[in-house]
């Protein structure tokens, strides 16, 4: 079974993130970068169906050169392989370009029967981009997945969302989206982190998944920032320490507030 | 004045809040039309609450169908009104689904998406909250046709009368091979708190709430205030409380009038999912946590002396 991940570089949570001045882009240069959570977990589910049912599993990312080292951290994992879109003019490229070049890059490779995302980057948070690929390859999409099951022909999963949990069944190829619920990533080995180096990481051009330029990056997205800055700060509230009437006294400050 | 899209988002014959909201948010860029996609009869018992928030009209998509498939049919019956009405945009909540629903009808249409906006304007331009709250940004799309998801809470629904107009829309035939289908569903238990992205009031516990059964206390909290429970990522992970009622990056973003935190760090992760709430209330042993740099009122305590308190004194004042 042909497996691609796809997995997304993003800046640390823990770190403090920001848009540039220049163009609203993602300041990629004042964050630590990390292979996003989330993609971690899908890159477990790709391993988990490769060990039960054989196959490959490739990783895809698109973003700038310094995304290998989310790329390498796949590959110790125990993914085989890689693809890395990476091309100046992505830069600044809206979700639906991203799809769009995702699907591409996926379409450079030979009969791929599933695909794997996160539900939901950390910095974007379009949750959507998933969706997009699948609607651009014609293909089912089974998303939000907190389980995962595949013989090889067909795939189903166990959706959780705001309405309960559904179950959910397509046959292969299809695309599959998983929570953080899913499964508990592995760590990478030491012979994994050594053998990653050797693993093959082929670098695309936006013209060899066969876009043109044009069509993607700052200046043509369908979407454009207009403007952007960090948030004022908070006022600072009151901070009272509790002598023993502290519940009535956080009474007293509703009520003030009229939200009692 | 072009029409603006608004898919509804409805359970158990109910139009939910977030509906309301986006309705309200339609009337400043055009002429407010709802969507409703859903099983036949549907529309039927939503369209007094469409009309009563300025639905001029109401596109009636019914179809055994809408049920049994994932996203798509939603998707087909939007792209399908995209053509033939050219609205200026279709606005979608920033659920899980309604996520989905924009990102494919962008795709589809070669609309952009502008997403999880928190406000809109008559121009058509959103505004974002970034990385937890610490950011913010607007953005427009330069295509014919935005397409927007809008976080539910943060616009104020307000009523005006529409015209209300019933108009037909067929719902294509999805093709099993391209579609998901949906084999079972179990929903989640409705329960008598209102829905976490809807109510008013969030009441959150954190690991410092130390176990299950102590969430007793936070429920009790939650229920004097009428509010929805919610939980860190820590407490869920501790199996203290069940998954979907995660706040956080990687669970519901909420803004409700009032959060109060218990036993919650703060952690920047945890506050991306609730520092837009209008006032927020953190009840922490350490007077060094980071909940207390975004309160507005901070008490520093034990929970379990301060929660039952507080729940009582609610209570008192009630009756
Ligand atoms: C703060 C911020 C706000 C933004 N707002 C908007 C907006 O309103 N509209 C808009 O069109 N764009 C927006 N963008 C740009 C958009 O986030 C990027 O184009 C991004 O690459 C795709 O969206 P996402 O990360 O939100 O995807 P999501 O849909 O949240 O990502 C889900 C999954 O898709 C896969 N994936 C996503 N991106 C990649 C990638 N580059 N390589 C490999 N796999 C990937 C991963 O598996 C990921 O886990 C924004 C970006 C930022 C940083
Ligand atoms: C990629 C990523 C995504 C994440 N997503 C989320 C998310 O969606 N949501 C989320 O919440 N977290 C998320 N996290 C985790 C986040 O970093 C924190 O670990 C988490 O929020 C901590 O939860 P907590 O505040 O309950 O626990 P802790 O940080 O352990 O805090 C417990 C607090 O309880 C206090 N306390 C203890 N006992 C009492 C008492 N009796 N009375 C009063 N106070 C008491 C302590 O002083 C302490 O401040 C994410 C992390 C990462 C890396």
């Amino acid at each position: 079974m042909n497996i691609v991940v796809l997995v997304k570089q993003v800046p640390d949570t823990w770190s403090e993130r920001k848009l540039s001045d220049a163009d609203h882009t993602l300041d990629r240069a004042s964050a630590d970068a990390v292979l996003d959570e989330i993609n971690e977990r899908a890159v477990e589910e790709a391993l988990l169906a490769k060990e039960a049912q054989g196959g490959e599993v490739t990783v895809v990312c698109m973003g700038p050169e310094r995304a290998n080292e989310a790329i390498r951290k796949a590959l110790s994992m125990g993914a085989d392989s890689a693809v890395h879109v990476s091309d100046e003019a992505l830069h600044g490229s809206d979700a639906v370009q991203t799809a769009r070049t995702l699907a591409a890059a996926i379409g450079t490779l030979e009969s791929v029967d599933l695909v794997i995302a996160g539900n939901e980057s950390t910095d974007g948070r379009a949750g959507a981009v998933p969706a997009m690929v699948a609607e651009l390859l014609g293909w089912p999409q089974l998303t939000y997945a907190r389980k995962l099951d595949t013989d090889g022909q067909s795939v189903s999963i166990e959706r959780e969302s705001d309405a309960g949990v559904a179950t959910v069944e397509a046959n292969l190829p299809a695309l599959v989206s998983v929570t953080e619920k899913i499964n508990e990533p592995r760590y990478p080995s030491f012979k994994g982190i050594m053998a990653a180096k050797k693993k093959p990481v082929s670098t695309l051009s936006v013209a060899d998944v066969g876009l043109s330029a044009d069509e993607v990056g700052l200046g043509s997205a369908p979407t454009q920032v207009v403007s952007s800055a960090p948030a004022p700060p908070k006022e600072a509230g009151v901070k009272v320490t509790d002598e023993g009437e502290g519940g009535v006294q956080i009474v007293e400050f509703l009520s003030g507030q009229k939200l009692v | 004045m072009s029409e603006v899209l608004v898919l509804v988002d409805h359970a158990a014959g109910e139009v939910r809040k977030v509906t309301l909201e986006l309705l309200t948010a339609a009337r400043r860029l055009g002429e407010p039309a709802a969507v409703v996609v859903g099983e036949s009869g549907t529309a039927g018992k939503l369209a007094d609450s469409l009309t009563a928030y300025g639905a001029s009209k109401i596109y009636v998509a019914e179809s055994a169908e809408a049920g049994q498939y994932l996203i798509t049919p939603q998707v087909d019956v939007l792209a399908s009104l995209v053509s033939s009405a050219q609205p200026a945009a279709v606005l979608v909540p920033a659920s899980i689904d309604g996520k989905e629903i924009a990102g494919r009808l962008a795709v589809r249409t070669g609309s952009g998406l502008l997403s999880e906006a928190v406000d809109l304007d008559a121009e058509g331009v959103a505004a974002h909250s970034l990385f937890g709250g610490a950011y913010q940004a607007s953005a427009k799309a330069t295509t014919a046709t935005t397409v927007v998801t809008v976080l539910p809470g943060s616009v104020e629904a307000e009523a005006a009368s529409g015209a209300g107009e019933q108009v037909t829309a067929e719902v294509p035939a999805q093709d099993a091979g391209r579609a998901a289908t949906v084999t079972g569903h179990q929903p989640a238990e409705a329960g008598d708190r209102p829905e976490l992205t809807e109510a008013g009031v969030v009441v959150s516990g954190g690991r410092g709430v130390g176990s299950a059964e102590n969430f007793a206390v936070i429920e009790k909290l939650a229920d004097s205030l009428g509010a929805a429970v919610g939980a860190s990522r820590a407490a869920v992970d501790s199996g203290y409380y069940p998954p979907q009622f995660q706040v956080g990056q990687t669970g519901k973003t909420v803004s409700p009038q009032l959060y109060v935190a218990l036993g919650i760090s703060g952690a920047i992760q945890h506050r991306a999912g609730m520092q837009t709430s209008k006032t927020i209330v953190a009840v922490n042993k350490d007077p060094e946590a980071p909940i207390f740099d975004i309160a507005d009122y901070g008490m520093v305590g034990d929970l379990f002396k301060v929660a039952p308190q507080l729940t009582d004194e609610v209570e008192k004042r009630k009756s």
